[in-house]
């Protein structure tokens, strides 16, 4: 019966009980909704990273890690695309003449990463030929060898399709030599630091250029159908092929997990600061509803309720006023969180500022159904200690001054 | 024997600025089955006098004695619980839980006192009909008037089966008609029951039912008729 009157006393003051509801209900919902957006930021930007850029898994000989030139070629490149094709749970093996170099317009030059690629297995491992805007992705012939560069790198050498650019580069000998290139296709993925610096050509006119073995490879990007997969790959690669440089996705972005760490914890930090907020709210809103009933509790004793009841009762209240609250927040943000995580929320209208630090606009919030089980706890534990000290003040009363108290 | 013996009940209320003299020595006995009146002008120190029997403030001086027990000192704990074991209690006000139904309210002390769910609700609904509310069981406190609220609380005191009941003014907010209708009641639950009434008053109508009347003055026992 205790808990019928806790439950009906909180809806003595409907009015009162809703305000105080509905601010807890609001706060958790901002909280959770800006969790699950900034969770929806991280994973989309990992999402986009494995995909577009580094893909989940690189192989390269060590010494390329250091310096990247042609010389650090691995010789068992084409050995390692067929065993890497054989392994299960591998989507694509995209096998890269990639080193540095220089491109230039008749108006501007820049430092570039230079991928020479095969076109067809590069479309199974990055999302480049997806990526294109404007012109093609490597179709045809013609007769200077085609390049593909971004609409960042377009903008500063002030090239567009169908331009010449001059490429400077080291062939094997470590000579520099260049050759003109046309763009073929101009690209955008969701990430400008990305963008600026790589250009894409055919692996065939990069060998030929360079004098390159066509056969070998600087660089082999795999992509998997798992992320979760990739430690058990990474593994079982350095065990087939022990000299080499084998890395997953964290180690070679190492800040795309470290997002995800502060953004965890940043998530914890606002999440107390909300409870606490709310806490204080209800403690208000407990002690004005004990001091309100300073007689009625003074009854309630002298007829022989004991502390430890009475303290159970005002827990309760505590309980219900902030859990009901609480309880539409959650509903209020998994509704939401689940509707708009389906198609994302497009964030376009600022997509230039998050697109230059590497973020796509488009927001799939997510967040770990777990997180609102522990949070549903978390509110349990706020209120019971939110209700420590209203419970204490009416257990101080005397019944018989209470009783006389003129409400 | 009695059983409510008071030895030399003294109160001084001394968190005012002028320490308040509200009992001076009152030495009463009651025995079971008495129907007793405590009268006296407003601030003669009725209430004072009742809360001192009830356990519910503590005596500056003397002692209170109810079946052999001096409960003057008893831990507050315990005293809760021999308060719900023993005495019912009727105030003049703020009697009853307002969120809970006239049942629910009768229902109540015999949970706190852990009695089983099906006697408690049979009897419950029997106190109330005893009271003669048996069309009011379900209704809550805000929808009764003043004198049937306080029959209630009777069926509420009655409940718990206390050695005796301690109502302090319980006709004070009531008009005549109720007023009439309450003190039948609690004579009839005397008079079938044996059941102990020491109730407060400054109505005379009211003390005139009563067969014993103890006039307090100035915190004495001023005159003391069966
Ligand atoms: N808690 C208290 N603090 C100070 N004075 C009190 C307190 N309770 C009662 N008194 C005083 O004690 C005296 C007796 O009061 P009370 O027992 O309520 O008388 P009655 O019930 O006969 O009107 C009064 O003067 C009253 O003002
Ligand atoms: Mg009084």
């Amino acid at each position: 019966m205790i808990i019928a009157i806790a439950w009906r006393n909180v809806w003595r003051h409907r009015l009162r009980s809703m305000v105080v509801m509905l601010a807890a209900a609001l706060g958790i919902f901002g909280t959770l909704f800006m969790i699950a957006l900034s969770n929806g930021v991280v994973e989309q930007k990992i999402a986009d990273s494995i995909h577009n850029e580094i893909s989940h898994i690189q192989i390269h000989k060590p010494e390329f890690l250091q310096d990247n030139v042609l010389q650090h070629a691995m010789q068992d490149a084409p050995e390692i695309s067929n065993v890497a094709q054989g392994i299960p749970g591998i989507k694509g093996v995209s096998s890269r003449i990639k080193t540095m170099a220089m491109a230039s317009t008749a108006s501007n030059g820049a430092g570039v990463i230079i991928n020479g690629i095969d076109p067809e297995t590069e479309k199974l491992v990055t999302g480049i030929a997806g990526s294109v805007i404007d012109g093609t992705y490597f179709e045809g012939e013609s007769r200077s060898p085609q390049i593909l560069i971004s609409r960042k790198l377009a903008g500063n050498l002030k090239a567009k399709t169908g331009s010449r650019i001059v490429i400077t580069i080291q062939n094997t000998d470590g000579e520099l030599i260049y050759s003109l290139f046309r763009v073929a296709g101009i690209y955008k993925t969701a990430n400008a630091l990305f963008d600026e610096p790589n250009v894409f050509v055919r692996r065939s006119d990069l060998a030929e250029l360079t004098g390159f073995d066509p056969a070998l490879s600087t660089e082999i990007a795999l992509l998997l159908h798992r992320t979760e997969d990739t430690d058990k790959t990474v593994a079982m690669l350095e065990e087939i092929y022990p000299g080499l440089s084998i890395l997953p996705w964290y180690v070679i972005e190492p800040t795309l997990n470290m997002q995800s760490g502060m953004m965890d914890q940043f998530s914890y930090f606002l999440l107390v600061i909300i409870l606490a907020a709310m806490a204080f709210g209800i403690v208000n809103t407990m002690l004005m509803s004990i001091l309100e009933r300073t007689r009625e509790l003074g009854m309630l004793m002298a007829v022989g309720m004991n502390k430890k009841k009475v303290f159970i009762m005002i827990m309760l209240e505590t309980i219900f006023l902030s859990g009901v609250g609480a309880l539409v927040g959650i509903a209020m943000s998994y509704l939401t969180i689940t509707l708009t995580s389906r198609n994302g929320i497009n964030f376009a209208a600022w997509a230039d500022g998050f697109e230059s630090l590497g973020y796509s606009a488009l927001i799939y919030p997510t967040i770990y159904a777990s997180f609102y089980f522990w949070l549903a706890v978390l509110v349990m534990i706020t209120a019971m200690f939110a209700s420590v000290f209203p419970a204490r003040k009416a257990l101080k009363l005397n019944p018989a001054a209470a009783i006389r108290h003129e409400a | 024997m009695g059983i409510i013996i008071t030895k030399d009940l003294r109160k001084i209320y001394s968190e005012t600025k002028v320490p308040v003299y509200a009992l001076n020595g009152v030495s009463v006995t009651i025995e079971e089955g008495e129907f007793t009146s405590i009268v006296g002008p407003s601030g003669s120190g009725k209430t004072t006098l009742l809360n001192m029997i009830g356990g519910l403030d503590n005596p500056t001086e003397g002692e209170v004695h109810i079946n052999g027990v001096n409960v003057t000192t008893l831990p507050s704990g315990k005293l809760i619980d021999f308060r719900l074991h023993h005495i019912g209690f009727v105030f003049q006000s703020y009697n009853l839980i307002p969120v809970l139904t006239a049942r629910e309210n009768v229902e109540f002390i015999m949970q706190l006192q852990g009695v089983p769910k099906k006697e408690r609700a049979a009897r419950a609904i029997e106190l109330l009909e005893s009271v003669g509310l048996s069309d009011k069981i379900d209704n809550r406190p805000g929808d009764m008037s003043g004198g049937q609220q306080q029959r209630v609380s009777v069926a509420r005191a009655l409940a718990s089966k206390p050695r005796f009941i301690l109502a302090d003014e319980p006709t004070a907010n009531l008009d005549s008609k109720s007023t009439a209708e309450l003190l039948d009641i609690m004579l009839k639950m005397n008079e079938k029951h044996k059941t102990t009434f020491i109730f407060s008053t400054h109505d005379q109508r009211v003390m005139e039912r009563a067969r014993r009347i103890i006039t307090i003055e100035d915190g004495v026992v001023a005159k003391d008729e069966f």
